[in-house]
């Protein structure tokens, strides 16, 4: 066997608290895996939030629209590429989806993630772009303007009737969109509530836990990028749809730490066998990322400041609104990662002999290392930079983005 | 009060149509077409390797452990490494031994039993080392060998995405290695920590009950080699009403490891301890 994973797994067993089964020492599922419902919650947010301006009418919203879809493809192109990488033999990836195994939450992954890409992102950014692309392709020469040429798929039309059109089969498709990304990532909930094995874990509440969660993380991406873009392309932020996400970041927020906390209620009251090994685990090997990052920067700290800017909003400062917002976008996302890994690290460190721990020492280089997590982070972000330059979420005029 | 004998009436002729639809596809489930059919289709994408003239159907192993037997000698977790070329570092094993010593309770308390000390030294292997508590003070002291349970509604099977492990109809759980992904989801599913993910096949594995053995006549390396008889294996299909396991369990009141979960383990233990998890 290689002899630094070896000699990683020597030292995990000098540190083995209490007893632990054998095959326990090392964890199947490392960094990369807390990687992956984080990336899919955040698509599953974003998309939610352009929901609420297509479906409910939310007009504050409006600035962010577009920059909602295009975070959530750039996102949704990444997500599977986590689970790609830790698979021992990825060059068989495609027996999940030739052979799923009909039983097997995670056979559906292909599936539903095919369905939300081809039948809900792609589309619902096809109908809304269409007219863009169009006069885009007027407007431009070159390779551009093939580009653009080719993304309409030669429906060139863009009278009212057509926009109508477009804009009535666009809602259509968010109206199932929505289901659509409950269904995405309540499912990444399911492949761990669904593990009986694992108390930590098999839950019924994790898929709803994993929903709220996305929502929350997603929205404060949005909330995060539309702040820095707008500081970047050196427009005023539109504190109406600023506060507007605020709103609903609060909500959301409200909801997820309602859910989580009635988790534990429910854990703590019901008092199964498992009870001890699991208070152990967060007042100990989590204490650090369940206690100070998740509850209190991730989810006390931000409630208070978004709360803040609810109650307050007459009497403070723009500049300390955005402030407030800024921070509390960032703690939030901290927060939602710390949960990701409290989730998917915090459950294999326990045995399932509930007698005792394993450590965990996340490596640095290789496939399953941080380095390739901190890639996988990076890479929407760029994606998202591509993105936006092609395709600009708020030149609606005639003129074609400017790429150079 | 109509509405209410509408609701009955409706209700009891849904139950009435309802109960033999289901009654009819659980039939069709079950019969024999049903059951080649799932054959050919595992037969099309997984491997068991066993040998020309092996009938599956002819054949249903099972494994019970006397727990007042095992010595913790650990020759069988020993064996078994040798045999199934399970890699020699500590922290992979297809079967392994568990200690468990309960000491005393204080006298001072009105406990029952003390602390449960439980340990498996690279498995057992080797034997155990003396014990942490004097002997004075231990109350009850055991030994209980671990592998895969073969359970009857595997947590494993169910998890896999690919349908690279499955269940063999001779009674064995099986991983075909050539078929599964390594994604890590049946280790995850297993609650009895027996599957892991070799390094250097990056494929799950875990006890086969030896099928290379079994399915030749042989009986598997770990029983072969207990000094105590404290593994008994054999052939529910032999026809034989000596059979050691229909003896075994015919002797001793049995159970199995987390009854609650509902995974139906297809290995029987006499004398477990309710320390034991």
């Amino acid at each position: 066997m290689p002899p630094e994973l070896r000699e990683s797994l020597l030292e995990a067993l000098q540190h083995v608290q209490g007893y632990i089964y054998p095959n326990d020492v090392s964890l199947g599922w490392s960094v990369v895996i807390v990687v992956y419902p984080y990336i899919t919650g955040l698509v599953a947010g974003a998309f939610i939030l352009a929901s609420l301006v297509r479906v409910f009418h939310v007009k504050a919203l409006e600035p962010t629209y577009r920059l909602s879809l295009l975070t959530a493809l750039a996102f949704l192109i990444v997500a599977p590429l986590p689970l790609l990488v830790h698979l021992g033999h990825p060059e068989r990836c495609y027996e999940v989806m030739m052979t799923p195994h009909a039983t097997s939450p995670m056979a559906i992954f292909g599936f539903v993630y095919a369905w939300y890409l081809m039948a809900v992102l792609l589309l619902e950014l096809w109908f809304d772009y269409r007219r863009s692309f169009v006069e885009w392709a007027k407007a431009s020469a070159g390779f551009k303007r093939l580009l653009y040429r080719v993304l309409t798929l030669g429906v060139e039309d863009v009278s009212p009737a057509a926009i109508q059109l477009d804009e009535k089969l666009g809602r259509f498709i968010t109206v199932i969109g929505i289901p659509s990304a409950f269904l995405l990532h309540g499912y990444v909930g399911f492949i761990f509530g669904s593990v009986k094995a694992n108390p930590w874990w098999g839950t019924v509440l994790m898929p709803i836990i994993f929903i709220f969660s996305a929502m929350v993380s997603g929205i404060a991406l949005l909330m995060f990028l539309y702040l820095v873009i707008s500081r970047l392309r050196r427009v005023p932020v539109d504190m109406g749809c600023l506060r507007a996400i605020g709103t609903f970041l609060l909500s959301a927020l409200v909801l997820d730490a309602a859910v989580e906390t009635l988790d534990w209620i429910h854990r703590l009251y019901e008092a199964e066998e498992s009870l001890e090994v699991l208070v152990l685990l967060a007042s100990g090997k989590l204490f650090f990322s369940f206690f100070l990052v998740q509850v209190l920067l991730g989810t006390i700290a931000p409630l208070a400041m978004l709360g803040a800017t609810q109650v307050f909003k007459e009497r403070i400062s723009l500049r300390l609104q955005k402030s407030l917002y800024l921070v509390s976008s960032l703690l939030i996302l901290i927060g939602v990662f710390a949960m990701r890994w409290n989730v998917v690290i915090g459950g294999q460190l326990f045995s399932k002999s509930l007698r005792g721990f394993t450590t965990y020492k996340i490596a640095l280089v290789g496939q399953e290392g941080l380095l390739m997590a901190v890639v996988l982070m990076i890479l929407p972000f760029l994606l998202l930079i591509g993105l936006v330059k092609f395709f600009d979420p708020w030149n609606t005029r005639e003129t074609p983005p400017a790429t150079t | 009060m109509f509405g209410f004998f509408a609701r009955a009436a409706v209700g009891a002729w849904a139950v009435s149509v309802l109960r033999p639809v289901k009654a009819v596809a659980q039939k069709v489930a079950q019969s024999p077409v049903a059951r080649s059919a799932r054959e050919a289709i595992q037969k099309a994408f997984v491997t068991a390797q066993t040998p020309t003239g092996y009938d599956v159907h002819a054949h249903h192993w099972a494994m019970a452990i006397d727990v007042e037997r095992c010595i913790g000698c650990g020759l069988c977790a020993e064996a078994c490494k040798g045999e199934n070329h399970v890699l020699k570092e500590p922290f992979y094993f297809r079967t392994w031994i568990e200690r468990y010593i309960i000491r005393k309770p204080d006298p001072r308390s009105f406990e029952l039993r003390g602390e449960t000390l439980v340990d498996s030294p690279n498995g057992g292997i080797g034997g155990f080392p003396p014990s942490p508590v004097r002997k004075e003070n231990i109350l009850r002291t055991f030994f209980v060998p671990k592998l895969c349970n073969q359970c009857e509604h595997s947590p494993c099977i169910q998890a896999c995405p690919v349908g690279a492990t499955f269940d063999s109809p001779d009674g064995a759980v099986l991983i075909d290695k050539e078929y599964c992904i390594g994604c890590g989801f049946c280790v995850q599913a297993c609650p009895y920590g027996c599957r892991f993910l070799n390094p250097v096949t990056k494929t799950a594995e875990k006890c086969t009950l030896c099928y290379h053995r079994i399915t030749h006549g042989l009986r598997p390396a770990c029983v072969e080699v207990c000094p105590t008889g404290a593994r008994i294996f054999g052939d529910l299909k032999d026809g034989n009403e000596k059979n050691p396991v229909r003896v075994f369990i015919e002797n001793n009141k049995v159970q199995v490891l987390k009854p609650h979960l509902g995974t139906e383990p297809r290995v029987y233990y006499a004398g477990l301890d309710k320390e034991v998890r």
